[in-house]
């Protein structure tokens, strides 16, 4: 048998497929031969049958006038406004959603997670329902659901009308929750607010210095410090003082109702709630499960080790448990943080003007460029899902455990 | 032994319990209201079923069910529930626009289904895993229609492709590759020359078809299904080829693999699926069109094949570095000891996040509704669109969310078991 | 699944023949045609208990069916959201796309699309609940509005407020049972939206009397069916078959008494049926009897509007001017000769 020889030294082309040397380089280079053609191949198909519609690749829709309203605007924005900025104002919305989503979702699923693991049988099954209730049906119905749940059970702004109203407004007026969305009071700054705002940073800073200087202190000393109230004191009195010193100058500014509408105030409107409250919800599911599987991946023998120390359980809670479990909890975290930020190009279904809603969708249609906008849409999507992929990384890589 | 007064022989039978701490009562007592807060919980918790309860119950219970439109239920009786709508509309939500008397079809392919998954999901019944390899085949066929042979001609090519390369294995040329090359080669000339040929021959010899029932009709749950299950057939061997992509040592592929994974990943589905619908022909030679339920199937694999990649990637850094060295040393090639010994212990860890994948990709089925496809969802618009239905809600999303709870809730529940007994390790 | 095969194998082997030339020879060859309609807008395009569709636009593309062959159930239905109804007409996944498009400049040159007439005059308008108190368009300064998002009526709202020197918050939604769903529920004052689906929405709900369409119609919205550029034979068969329907309504021809013309002296009707000895409609490659085919399927203009949007179809719109001319409409069909 010839297996048994030596390979002969002079080069075969069979050799570049069989023999283990050449193949890997081999293969690459086909690959990356296929990989071409097959991409030219569609950029070539792209540009023959946009000249058979005669159309061509242009951005210059960008800089014309958009001509539609957008009712959520974080920048000033008209209808004479242009498609570029139509774009910018959807992905302010869009990141708003998911900036806010994330939060809610980060607390709920905290919340619901721990409590999965109460002890108290019916809020466990509580728990449980809720979670299963999420995770197993699709987040466009909930999308829907939630809208459908805001406008129908909540007040009109005309219920709010007349000598004797059958709805009325929370918390001393402040509030108004209407079908149309939630009013919230404004602040409006006045003279010397800048000052104000000065003072509570610097009391922000204080706080933190505070903080490091009770730990360094329970280091050394051993002594505890009630670190909690000293923190709440230097955070609040010294702007409350200077808010009264100053003259009050932040006022708010209560939204009242006025023709057809409420006025002034800060306007929540339902298909943001909606949007926001449906996939906070539903990755809230995702993440109470996160952070159950994170503490129970920590060994009972941490919390018996530390209750031996003489540890109360929230102690044991926060300075054994969790900074074990963060470990395990943050990187899924952090990519169901994505998910929601890509699941939030369905509101189209509650009518949210979000960046697929104006790029991708009137912009879309009214100009007929889909190729460019999808392409941008596309980019906008992958520059964010890049950004929070090199967080996760930067995450794994700073807080490895060092196998010694 | 001396008789001690004060030493008892025989212990106390020990009394029951109080009655506090055992049987129902304590149960509540244990679980319920061990502590004040725990009591604050329990009544909050019993107060907010309540209040979810008590306006759901008499509306589902009352419901109309045979009403003939929703203004003949708000005659009836305009606080509850229209479930009429469901009883006119059940088919066309199981079934979509599938002709009529066609039904058992798509039923017969869903019982072929799970006849076709008993095989890989009890090892006991493995000896039948040939029929959950003509399953696809078979569930296009049913679905679709048209002469059989023009499916069976593409399960004959590949036993053709296999035979040609057992054929040329035991011949004269000795490379594996050059035989592999050669054997796709001619299987390939099979389906370019002889395939219509033969097919047009078996045909019109054993002439067995089922009349065609085209894309445009599939909808409900029957599309779904056939979205979500081709999606993840196809998407499992792409998968695993790009997590073996990823984890290769030859930097270009490793750069396509990873390229790819982090595209698909980082934008949502329905922008993908957006391409499916409208860009698609951009890209593809002028003139050339193909169903938009074979688009769609194929931007769901390339999505959730990104997705599983990822999943059987943590399923090989799971596995000790050793494997991989002790295979080598054994003298195996790469791909023998990944079909013998890597992928075997990878797949059998990441299986509940393949699941997983599958739970997500079925309910992400529903985004085909926003382009114009009718699945469940896009059939309930257009039911609310006919006047008879016109502003009907709750009951539709209701019912159709229910669908999608039972069938991701029953897959959940397997995934959980499989954990449970792959946990061979502990 | 052959087709669905084929179609693989075509993409895979490049084989590419362009179908943008004539439309009418594809549509034979497939033996069936494909028209573009919508998920579901009421009275225009829907699928009723037994899973037919039904409505206007469904209804002139079975006569289009009719007239190539005769058969008016030779049509395939794609239903098309407003987001993909232009690309998906460009890319040729339907022949003819009759989704209630509304004319304009910017689609017929830009999006190179052509309209073959007009078979609904439509124009935008606003619906109040009556309790609202507002009489006209003009009080709405302030309100909410609902609309539909991925239509004309976006673009003129916005122009229609800022004309008139008002404010408004506009409520996007993504279909018209949504809109009505948010309007009732009181999400918004006003919903805004064609007139014709104001008034069939208005009729359907539980008080029609409780609501109000204002009397101002802000835009127009000339509805109808449209091709792609290029193929000016396709487009002349859409566009005859539409003005057949028109002109039958005229003449008095119905489905009923399709046959009974035979002795007629109008040489325009013996045109329009083929009955007469002049085969005119071979001019544009149809059969002499193609047209009478078209109106046979579902009746002349009058009818389809009538078993769709009029009283039989149970939206009760008036025809408006939507009549004939002949009646007091603008319906009006150029000469069959």
């Amino acid at each position: 048998m010839s297996s048994t020889n030596l390979p002969s030294e002079k080069f075969r082309l069979g050799m570049l497929l069989s023999d283990t040397r050449y193949r890997g380089t081999s293969l690459q280079v086909i690959t990356f031969i296929i990989f071409v053609a097959v991409f030219f191949w569609l950029v070539d198909n792209t540009l023959k049958n946009l000249a058979l519609l005669g159309k061509d690749v242009s951005f210059a829709f960008l800089g014309m006038r958009a001509g539609y309203d957008i009712n959520q605007r974080l920048i000033p924005y008209t209808n004479d406004s242009t498609h570029a900025m139509a774009a910018f104002v959807g992905i302010l919305n869009t990141l708003l959603c998911a900036f806010v989503g994330c939060i809610i979702a980060t607390i709920v699923g905290v919340f619901v997670g721990i409590l999965r693991l109460s002890k108290n049988w019916i809020v466990a099954k509580l728990m449980s329902v809720y979670i299963e209730g999420f995770r197993n049906v699709p987040v466009l119905l909930w999308i829907v659901m939630v809208f459908a749940l805001l406008t129908e059970f909540t007040p009109a702004p005309k219920a709010f009308k007349g000598a004797n109203p059958e709805a009325t407004m929370f918390l001393f007026d402040s509030i108004a929750i209407t079908n149309r969305g939630t009013y919230l009071p404004a602040p409006v700054w006045g003279q010397g607010s800048t000052f104000l705002i000065i003072i509570f940073l610097i009391s922000v800073l204080a706080v933190i210095f505070f903080i490091r200087y009770a730990k360094e202190l329970k280091k050394n000393t051993g002594r505890n410090m009630p670190s909690f109230w000293i923190s709440i004191g230097i955070l609040i009195v010294p702007t409350v003082l200077f808010y009264f010193i100053l003259g009050k100058p932040v006022e708010l500014n209560y939204p009242y109702l006025k023709g057809f509408n409420f006025k002034e105030g800060i306007h929540l409107r339902n298909s943001f709630i909606a949007l926001t409250l449906a996939l906070a919800f539903y990755t809230s599911a995702f993440i109470a499960e996160i952070v159950r599987s994170g503490i129970l991946a920590i060994s009972k023998g941490q919390t018996e080790a530390a209750a031996s120390l003489g540890m109360k359980p929230n102690k044991i809670m926060s300075l054994i448990i969790l900074p074990q479990a963060l470990r395990v909890i943050v990187p899924p975290l952090i990519s169901n943080y994505l998910n929601l930020t890509k699941n939030s190009s369905l509101a189209i279904a509650v009518g949210y003007m979000d960046v697929r809603g104006t790029l991708g969708g009137i912009t879309l249609n009214q100009t007929g460029r889909e190729l460019e906008s999808m392409l941008l849409l596309m980019g906008f999507y992958l520059s964010v899902s890049l950004f929070i992929s090199s967080i996760i990384n930067w995450f794994n890589r700073s807080f490895q455990i060092v196998v010694r | 032994m001396k008789n001690y007064a004060y030493v008892r022989e025989k212990s106390i039978p020990p009394s029951p319990p109080p009655l506090i701490e055992v049987g129902v009562i304590g149960w509540i007592r244990q679980n319920l209201f061990s502590s004040w807060f725990n009591s604050f919980l329990t009544l909050f918790s019993l107060y907010f079923i309540f209040i979810c309860l008590i306006d759901f119950i008499p509306w589902a219970w009352g419901g109309h069910w045979n009403a003939k439109s929703l203004r003949e239920c708000m005659d009836l009786d305009p606080n509850v529930a229209c479930f009429s709508v469901l009883a006119a509309r059940w088919e066309q939500l199981l079934f979509g626009l599938y002709p009529a008397d066609q039904y058992w079809r798509p039923t017969l392919t869903f019982v072929f289904l799970i006849l076709s998954i008993i095989p890989i999901l009890f090892p006991r019944f493995f000896r039948y895993f040939w029929f959950s390899v003509i399953y696809p085949g078979l569930a296009i066929w049913l679905l679709w229609g048209g002469s059989i042979w023009s499916i069976a001609i593409i399960y004959i090519g590949v036993i053709f492709g296999v035979a040609s390369f057992t054929v040329l294995s035991k011949g004269v040329i000795r490379s594996t590759s050059v035989n592999l090359t050669l054997s796709i080669v001619i299987t390939l000339l099979f389906f370019l020359f002889l395939s219509s040929t033969l097919t047009e021959f078996l045909s019109y010899l054993i002439p067995i078809s089922l009349p065609f029932v085209e894309s445009l009709r599939m909808g409900g749950f029957t599309l779904s299904l056939i979205v979500g299950i081709s999606g993840i057939v196809a998407s499992f061997p792409i998968g695993i080829l790009l997590a073996l992509g990823r984890q290769s040592n030859l930097p270009i592929i490793k750069m396509i693999c990873v390229g790819f994974i982090e595209f698909i990943r980082g934008v949502p589905l329905i922008t993908l699926l957006f391409v499916a619908s409208v860009l698609l022909n951009y890209f593809l030679p002028p003139g050339t069109n193909f169903d938009i339920v074979l688009r769609v199937v194929i931007m769901v694999t390339l999505f959730s094949a990104a997705y599983m990649a990822e999943v059987i990637r943590g399923g090989l850094a799971g596995l000790p570095l050793g494997q991989h060295e002790a295979s080598a040393s054994l003298g195996l090639t790469y791909w023998q000891s990944q079909r013998l010994i890597i992928m075997p212990q990878a797949l059998k860890i990441s299986i509940p996040g393949i699941v997983n994948t599958f739970i997500g990709l079925f309910k992400d089925t529903t985004l085909v509704s926003i382009i114009s496809l009718r699945d469940p969802i896009g059939l309930a618009s257009t039911i609310r669109a006919d006047t008879k239905w016109n502003g009907i809600y709750w009951e539709l999303y209701v019912a159709i969310g229910l669908m999608f709870f039972i069938v991701c809730f029953g897959m959940s529940q397997y995934s959980q078991y499989l954990e449970r007994k792959l946990q061979t390790d502990k | 699944m052959k087709k669905l095969f084929l179609g693989v194998l075509t993409a895979l082997t490049l084989v590419a023949g362009s179908s943008i030339a004539a439309t009418l020879d594809d549509v034979k060859a497939r033996g069936n045609l494909l028209c573009g309609v919508s998920t579901g807008a009421p009275g225009f395009a829907t699928v009723d208990d037994s899973g037919k569709n039904v409505g206007f636009d469904v209804d002139y593309c079975r006569a289009l069916a009719a007239a190539i062959f005769g058969d008016p159930m030779a049509v395939k239905f794609v239903p098309l959201t407003s987001a993909v109804r232009f690309t998906a007409l460009a890319a040729g996944e339907v022949d003819i796309l009759a989704r209630n498009t509304t004319w304009t400049y910017s689609r017929d040159t830009d999006l190179k699309q052509t309209f073959l007439g007009v078979n609904y005059y439509d124009g935008q308008g606003f619906m109040v609940k009556k309790d609202l108190g507002v009489k006209s368009t003009l009080e709405l300064d302030g309100a909410t509005v609902c609309i539909q998002v991925g239509t004309t009526t976006e673009l003129n709202l916005a122009d229609y407020f800022k004309e008139n020197g008002m404010s408004y918050e506009p409520v996007p939604t993504a279909d018209n049972a949504e809109s009505q769903q948010q309007y009732l529920a009181g999400a918004c004052d006003t919903y805004t939206t064609d007139a014709s689906a104001l008034h069939g929405t208005r009729v359907n709900l539980e008080n029609p009397d409780a609501h109000l369409v204002l009397p101002e119609i802000i835009s127009k919205e000339p509805l109808g069916p449209l091709v792609r550029h290029g193929d000016d034979q396709w487009a002349d068969i859409g566009r005859w078959v539409l003005n057949a329907l028109v002109i039958a309504e005229e003449k008095g021809i119905t489905k009923a008494n399709i046959d009974s013309w035979g002795d007629t002296k109008d040489a325009e009707i013996h045109r329009l049926l083929g009955t007469g000895d002049t085969d005119i409609l071979a001019m544009m490659g149809m059969p002499k009897n193609a047209l009478y085919n078209a109106i046979k399927a579902g009746g002349n203009y009058g009818e389809i509007f009538e078993n769709n949007l009029g009283a039989t179809g149970g939206i009760n719109i008036e025809r408006g001017v939507n009549a004939s001319w002949t009646k007091g409409g603008i319906l009006y069909s150029p000469p069959f000769r």
